[in-house]
């Protein structure tokens, strides 16, 4: 731990979560190292190595059997926990989607890089994207504080009796990951009081009452599974708020579904994720010094989409300009700008919004971007027209 | 090392009523290995036959808490499994009381797609039993070739056409690929022989650190075989030394069964329709030289026998 000043620590993002799974203290961590989330899984195998944790390491030997030791320790009863970026988590694909359809609340940081190809080792959000329908919850994370305060709601939600179900804590890479912060830790007693106590429903090590696992659904059956979880998934967008507002409760730190940033009266609006959004905030505040109405929306809980609370909350603006720092590669803008628009179309009322992808393999975004977004949504917002729905900024 | 009659007695851990193929070799593999502990014993399944056949949702054939998550990770899922098992009993949250962890897996699953995971784990030195039943091909979705499969097997894959004789490889040796895990003991089985293989079940199972078993596993449906034959050949694959029953113990190699009469290879593949095709006059050459392939590798674990490898 270094650098501290009055009560905070200086700490990079990898550090900081590292530093939170120490103090959850999960049973079992899995762990297999890449670029830029290799610092997670090191801090961990060295609080286990000097009996910081009473966890024990699996160092397997792919990401693929980390999510898969992960799923077995889970049924097994265990807390578990792990660390990946990229393409560690695009190998752990197939077994995303196990981990969710048999409901194990494993908690995992993903640092968020650029997939391949072409090969880089940069932040966008390519990965977590590419998981996004694999039924995990996915917290996004601003800054540093945020990334360590995720970590301890994230296994909240996901062990809730009503959810059951993995969850993903995302943040930037190098960006977050590797930045050092001035940050608030949580005492340890503190943190254990807030996780609880694990007490999993069901396990295999009881071996007195025997039960099997991932058992093979035909037609009749698989539906019934998928629609269990699909309400289960939905029910997490309110055990997230209720977390959220317990944590601010506790440690004074209040986390909503998403952040409204001078949201209130905004007529113009860019909605972004993770650390870009700060950079556009500064932005903001200049437009606000000249009497401009432009505010930010970023989101927390990208899964479940608050799809209702968002669309309330643009139901003001005149003209959105949705951010994405990765493409979907549909012809039709990114994830963001996806859902944003189709939760604003309930609207009677609907703001015009448009596309704007950035920042792909760690490109800078800075703040003459976002003011550049912001002139052309004032343009939008006074003509009532969208000049390009679609482009690529930061090129 | 019980008597027939005891273990007959046993609970059953792999109850009746699944859905394997008549004559499948799977079941009483299972169910043999199963019953050669007295302690609670935790498995999983790779995809594949056994995993498919047992557990049809609402019903399941396991007696003993089972978990299948996919095809390619069994070894490692079984590490999660008994990992989570350490940390729970080091911190009291579980009793303290010893149980057994098995992953069970086809020879697709084993040789070829788990082969990394299977590696991994062996490396690492999870206290587990990796069963591996090879069945010589991926016979859940209809008989495509494997690395196990043998060598001018007619498979979906690999068929025996007009200019290509099926399979052109020779099987992985997988047990010697394990062996040079140095783990502390890999063993070669076959269900016919009850006995040495319910030993060699109880002799993994009563090891420390990570065990190996490959056991011959008789397919009627991919085998093109009679249901009520599949003991007989298994019993003529080891006969004929294709499939040789041996074990390596702390790294010295045994030969646990010496055929009396080594059976001419082609008493082995005669009755299989995978191997019809060999035995049309002009492919003589192609079964002498299974036949000489045969011969040589048998030749050369016998040199083994008794040494350190
Ligand atoms: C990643 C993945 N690839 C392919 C499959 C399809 N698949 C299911 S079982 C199987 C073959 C299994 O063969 P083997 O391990 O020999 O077991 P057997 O069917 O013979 O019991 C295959 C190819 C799958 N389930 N998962
Ligand atoms: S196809 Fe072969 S391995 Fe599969 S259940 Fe039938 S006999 Fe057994
Ligand atoms: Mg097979």
């Amino acid at each position: 731990m270094a650098i501290a000043t009055k009560g905070q620590t200086g700490l990079t993002g990898n550090t900081a979560v590292a530093y939170a799974m120490k103090q959850i203290n999960p049973d079992v961590f899995p762990a297999y190292p890449i670029t830029p989330s290799t610092a997670i899984v090191e801090d961990f195998a060295g609080f286990v190595a000097d009996g910081a944790v009473t966890s024990e390491l699996i160092t397997v030997e792919s990401e693929h059997s980390a999510m898969s030791a992960c799923i077995g320790a889970s049924a097994a009863g265990a807390r578990v926990m792990t660390a990946t970026s990229a393409q560690g988590l695009a190998l752990m694909w197939e077994m995303l989607y196990i981990a969710s359809g048999m409901r194990l609340p494993i908690v995992i940081a993903n640092v968020n890089r650029a997939l391949s190809a072409p090969i880089n080792i940069h932040c966008d959000h390519s990965d977590s994207m590419g998981a996004r329908d694999s039924g995990w919850i996915q917290l996004y994370s601003e800054t540093v504080q945020e990334a360590y305060d995720n970590m301890f709601m994230a296994m909240r939600i996901a062990e809730d009796t009503n959810v059951l179900l993995p969850a993903m804590v995302c943040f930037d890479g190098f960006i977050t990951s590797h930045a050092i912060e001035n940050i608030t830790l949580v005492e340890d007693a503190d943190a254990r009081e807030f996780i609880g106590q694990y007490k999993p429903g069901h396990s295999l090590l009881n071996v007195d009452n025997p039960a099997t696992y991932g058992a093979m659904t035909l037609q009749d059956t698989y539906i019934t599974f998928k629609h269990q979880q699909s309400q289960a998934i939905a029910r997490a967008k309110g055990v997230a708020a209720s977390v959220g507002a317990e944590f601010g409760k506790k440690f004074g730190r209040a986390y909503g579904l998403f952040e409204g940033y001078r949201l209130e009266d905004a007529e113009e609006v860019i909605v972004i994720l993770n650390s870009a959004a700060g950079t556009t905030k500064v932005a903001v505040d200049e437009l606000r010094k000249q009497g401009k109405k432009a505010g930010v929306l970023r989101p927390r809980l990208f899964r479940p989409f608050p799809f209702e609370e968002i669309a309330k909350a643009l139901s003001g603006a005149k003209a959105i300009a949705c951010l994405d720092r990765v493409d979907s590669m549909s012809g039709f803008g990114g994830p963001l700008f996806n859902e944003v628009r189709s939760a604003l179309y309930e609207l009677d009322k609907r703001p015009k919004v448009m596309s704007r992808i950035y920042g792909l393999g760690g490109r800078d975004y800075k703040v003459k971007d976002a003011l550049e977004v912001y002139a052309e949504l004032e343009k939008t917002a006074a003509s009532g027209k969208v000049e390009t729905l679609q482009k690529y900024i930061t090129l | 090392m019980a008597t027939l009659k005891e273990l007959a007695k046993k609970e059953e851990r792999l109850t009746g009523g699944h859905r394997l193929c008549a004559g499948c070799g799977i079941p009483p593999i299972v169910r043999l290995i199963l019953r050669s502990t007295d302690c609670p014993v935790v498995a999983t399944s790779a995809t594949g036959c056994l995993e498919v056949g047992t557990t049809i949702y609402p019903y399941t054939s396991w007696n003993i808490p089972w978990i299948h998550s996919a095809f390619e990770n069994a070894a490692a899922t079984i590490s999660g499994i008994e990992t989570a098992y350490r940390s729970l009993k080091k911190q009291g949250k579980i009793p303290d009381r010893d149980v057994k962890f098995i992953a069970f897996g086809g020879d697709g699953g084993t040789y070829d797609i788990g082969l990394q995971a299977l590696s991994g784990a062996l490396e690492r030195g999870h206290n587990f039993l990796y069963v591996c039943y090879d069945n010589g091909a991926y016979m859940n979705t209809g008989i495509q070739r494997s690395s196990a499969t043998p060598l001018f097997s007619n498979t979906t894959t690999s068929p025996a056409g007009t200019v290509i004789e099926g399979k052109q490889q020779w099987r992985k040796d997988l047990t010697r690929i394990v062996v040079a895990h140095n783990v502390p003991y890999a063993a070669q089985a076959s269900p016919h022989n009850w006995s040495d293989l319910s030993k060699k079940a109880e002799k993994a199972l009563n090891t420390n650190g990570p065990t190996f078993l490959n056991v011959m596993s008789p397919c009627p449906l991919g085998w093109y075989t009679k249901s009520e034959d599949s003991i007989k050949w298994a019993k003529l694959s080891v006969d004929t030394c294709y499939w040789p029953l041996y074990e390596v113990e702390n790294g010295v190699l045994r030969v646990t069964y010496k055929p009396k009469e080594k059976k001419p290879l082609a008493e082995w593949l005669k009755p299989q329709g995978r191997f019809k095709h060999l035995f049309k006059p002009e492919n003589k050459n192609l079964l002498d030289a299974f036949q000489e392939r045969v011969d040589a590798e048998w030749a050369r674990l016998l040199e083994l026998d008794g040494k350190r490898v």
